[in-house]
């Protein structure tokens, strides 16, 4: 199946009230427009109004004025039933069902839209597929025996089930730790690029929001639109001294997100496996640009850890024991700061840059980050 | 009855305060001491079952079946035993107190949380002193939720040791109730049962507010 | 132990069993239909109404309040209080098996009525959102999300009725309504012991094969994702409830 691509999202003078009274507004008068198959990330402090801005979209908060419109419709014009079976949505508990097994949690929209059982079948497989996950082995699990990670994708595929155009995630990796956050960042980025939904996305961590948007909506407290932009041009030039504040003094550091690993040419790692002859091996170390060391990998071509001259030593083959130190790992998805401070904090100061499975793509070391950024014009 | 017979005889129920009073003694008085009593023997149970983790088993399938046991037939069953006695009565009414109790028990001082034990042991309380000043007081809560739920449920048993020829408020709600059918008693029997389980419920939550001034959110 | 031995006797005998009037298993037919009876109606009756005020929060402090006050009303106290009421409707037609059914479907409703609350009001509201958000009906959530995330608490809390029922049937006896209770009754006024235990330990096995059967029923509903697992719950008031001792 083709899935579909994104719809327009355009807010038009939206404020919400809570309550009967004439309150304070949690939202203030938003107009901005989301373009089709855009990441629009909603940042702010807490209580800035981000959820409430999100919520409007699917209905599950009404606007006090203003309207919301989806490729031109009023969202109000529809059943809010219909709409939201139209709208993905994910939250940050996930909010999958417990007893419901993974294929029934992403089968549930396919469901409620009445879809049959064979193509609700092949829509449930191709979407575990999509997010990495066998199916084999996934479909029939619990949420509960699934990884916090694991959960998570399922609840993205969930969202995708009947291939809406918009998809709302409020705060989806808030839960996740900050190594595995960097991991489904990066998933959901290459999915992004396979589907290229409308999506908006709630965060109250400004590298998030930097990493994932094409577009960053900076709320401020009181629900007004602070400053509406790329990350690249919030960062060279943030339009008010709350946004300045906001996204903090260390913008020049910040602009390290805005490139990944894939932008930099990547050298290749001077590769041994167990069972490698140790003589060969020392030679090889020594003629290559290694810095030093050899990095071993097992079978599958996915990193174990790295070996220097002196582990070498000997006669006789290399063992799978034979790793000195564990390798840091990024992939092409990760940004240059994020690689940055893991190398650092490795011994090694080398990353091994690795792709969806875990194979060696390549290697980053801190010079050719630095290099990237002299060419870039050195950051503010 | 004759069908003339009101529901509510308000004459026969002021005649009649006296005896009412002394029933509604009674029955305050099997309840309080079977209560009392369960809870003694509970403490000790629970208190076996924690330092000694295989007897729990054991104790919660006896106290499961005890309380399988109609107690109209335990009542009776007893008569061979301790004689038409208030003992009777009572040994009954407390074994079926145990099973809440000893539960309940258990429960909440397996409750304590593990670092709240450890701090206090790593502030130098003894063993002895740890269990009295931290984990009875934090455990209390859910202990007095298994002592009024034990109360409520004793104050309805009481009632069939009328036919034992005790039975407290049971007498007017059996006896002169339901055999002569007399609505009245009936009604003043159920009534005071009721006012009594509500009053013993709200005089226990209102002793674990005391004890736990710290947990005052937690009572319903 | 010997009056163990006697009860046991007396139900080995197949004559107790087989007389018309007044066998056993004429008694543990009444006693079985009444308790189904009760049963069918406390949760026809309890079950919406606890799914109710467990959606919507609406009427719950009410509702839980007199469920309370129902649990502490004495089980005899229900046939005390039927029983005239029907005698004055349906006449002497009104002994036995009607004022029976109402005192037992009174005390069968409040453990399942605060337990179906509990559950539902237990279920993450989390979820709730999620499957609005998802495009659910109010009655989707509820058919879809919220019953089947709080099956245990509402099965735990139909069990415990069941349980309460059978064993407060014996009492139906003292009202005419015959059950295994009609024995007990007898042996005390003729001081035949032997009948009393038998009667007795028929009564118990009953109930322990009550929550037996529902405990699997309960293995077979709950989906395996809810499984619960880990620490027991504790006794608490107007919580989860737990079977009283009647009859
Ligand atoms: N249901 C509600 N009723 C009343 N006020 C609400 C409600 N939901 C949110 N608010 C208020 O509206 C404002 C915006 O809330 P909102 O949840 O949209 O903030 P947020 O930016 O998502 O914050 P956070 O980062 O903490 O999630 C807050 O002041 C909040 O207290
Ligand atoms: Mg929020």
């Amino acid at each position: 199946m083709q899935d579909a691509a994104g719809a327009v999202v355009a807010f038009e003078h939206v404020t919400k009230r809570y309550g009967r009274s004439g309150g304070p507004p949690a939202v203030d008068d938003l107009t901005f427009t989301v373009a089709a198959g855009e990441i629009c990330v909603l940042v702010g402090p807490s209580g800035s109004g981000k959820t409430t801005t999100m919520k409007m979209v699917n209905r599950l908060i009404e606007p006090t004025s203003g309207r919301i419109t989806i490729d031109g419709q009023d969202v109000m014009s529809l059943p809010a039933v219909e709409l939201r079976r139209r709208i993905g949505y994910v939250i940050q508990q996930v909010g999958l069902f417990p007893h419901l097994t993974v294929a029934e949690n992403i089968a549930v929209v396919p469901g409620l839209l009445d879809w049959d059982k064979p193509r609700i079948r092949t829509r449930v497989e191709e979407l575990l597929d999509l997010i990495g996950l066998e199916a084999g082995s996934y479909a029939d699990r619990y949420p509960a025996e699934l990884s916090g990670g694991e959960r998570q994708r399922v609840g993205v595929a969930r969202a995708l089930a009947a291939d809406p155009p918009v998809m709302l995630m409020d705060e989806p990796f808030g839960a996740v730790d900050p190594i595995r956050r960097d991991r489904l960042q990066n998933e959901f980025l290459r999915l992004q690029d396979k589907v290229g939904k409308t999506v908006i996305f709630v965060t109250h961590d400004v590298d998030e929001a930097i990493k994932m948007a094409d577009r960053i909506a900076i709320l401020q407290r009181g629900g007004t639109l602070a400053q509406y932009d790329a990350p690249a041009a919030i960062l060279a030039e943030p339009a008010s001294e709350f946004v300045e504040h906001f996204v903090g003094a260390d913008r020049g550091l910040k602009r390290l997100s805005l490139n990944r690993v894939s932008d930099l040419e990547l050298t290749r790692p001077i590769v041994v496996r167990a069972g490698d002859d140790r003589a060969a091996a020392r030679g090889r170390l020594r003629d290559g640009d290694g810095a030093g060391y050899a990095l071993l990998v097992d079978a599958e071509g996915r990193p174990i850890g790295w070996i220097d001259d002196d582990e070498l030593a000997g006669d006789g083959t290399i063992t799978a024991d034979a790793a000195r130190a564990g390798a840091v790992t990024v992939e092409p998805e990760t940004t240059l700061r994020d690689a940055l401070s893991a190398l650092l904090g490795s011994s090694v100061m080398l990353g091994v840059v690795v792709d969806e499975r875990e194979r060696v793509i390549g290697l980053v070391s801190v010079e050719s980050i630095s290099d990237r950024l002299r060419k870039a014009g050195s950051p503010t | 009855m004759n069908a003339d017979e009101p529901f509510i005889r308000f004459d026969w129920i002021i005649d009649n305060l006296g005896q009412i009073g002394q029933r509604l003694g009674e029955h305050v008085l099997m309840v309080v001491a079977s209560v009392l009593i369960g809870f003694v023997i509970s403490f000790g149970l629970a208190l076996l079952a924690r330092s000694h983790r295989w007897t729990y088993g054991p104790i919660i399938a006896v106290t499961s079946t005890l309380y399988a046991i109609p107690s109209l037939a335990l009542f009776v069953l007893l008569i061979p035993i301790t004689g038409l006695s208030l003992t009777t009565g009572i040994v009954a009414l407390v074994l079926y107190t145990l099973l809440i109790l000893v539960r309940n028990i258990v429960v909440a001082l397996d409750g304590v949380p593990p670092e709240v034990v450890e701090a206090a042991t790593g502030m130098g309380y003894g063993p002895l002193q740890r269990f009295w000043r931290v984990e009875l007081p934090v455990a209390t809560p859910v202990i007095v939720a298994g002592l009024r739920i034990a109360t409520v449920t004793t104050v309805g048993l009481v009632a069939i040791t009328t036919f034992i020829g005790l039975g407290g408020l049971g007498y007017l709600i059996i006896n002169s109730g339901t055999r002569r059918f007399f609505p009245t008693s009936i009604y003043v029997g159920v009534a005071l049962c009721v006012v009594l389980a509500v009053v013993a419920d709200l005089l226990l939550l209102w002793l674990q507010r005391r004890l736990t001034p710290w947990a005052a959110a937690q009572g319903r | 132990m010997e009056l163990f031995g006697q009860g046991i006797a007396w139900l080995a005998d197949p004559a107790n069993w087989t007389d018309p009037r007044n066998g056993i298993f004429l008694r543990l037919w009444e006693h079985v239909s009444l308790s189904a009876a009760a049963l069918a109606a406390a949760i026809a009756i309890g079950l919406p109404i606890g799914v109710w005020i467990g959606h919507t929060g609406r009427g719950a402090t009410a509702v839980i309040a007199i469920a309370n006050i129902g649990r502490a009303v004495p089980s005899i106290g229900w046939l005390g209080i039927v029983f005239p009421l029907t005698l004055v409707a349906f006449g002497r037609g009104g002994l036995g098996f009607v004022p029976s059914v109402i005192a037992l479907t009174a005390l069968g409703i409040p453990p399942i009525v605060t337990n179906a609350y509990a559950g539902m009001r237990e279920v993450d509201a989390d979820l709730v959102e999620a499957g609005r958000g998802m495009g659910m009906r109010e009655m989707d959530v509820v058919r879809q999300v919220e019953i089947p995330v709080a099956l245990p608490v509402i099965l735990a809390g139909i069990r415990v009725s069941a349980v309460q029922i059978v064993a407060t049937a014996t009492l139906a006896a003292i009202v005419g309504g015959g059950t295994l209770g009609d024995f007990i009754i007898q042996g005390i006024f003729v001081r035949a012991l032997d009948r009393v235990v038998g009667a007795a330990i028929l009564v118990a096995i009953l109930a322990i094969l009550t929550e037996l059967a529902f405990s699997l029923l309960e293995r077979r509903a709950i989906s395996p994702g809810i499984r619960r697992g880990g620490q027991a719950a504790p006794i608490e008031p107007g919580g989860v409830a737990l079977p009283r001792v009647a009859g």
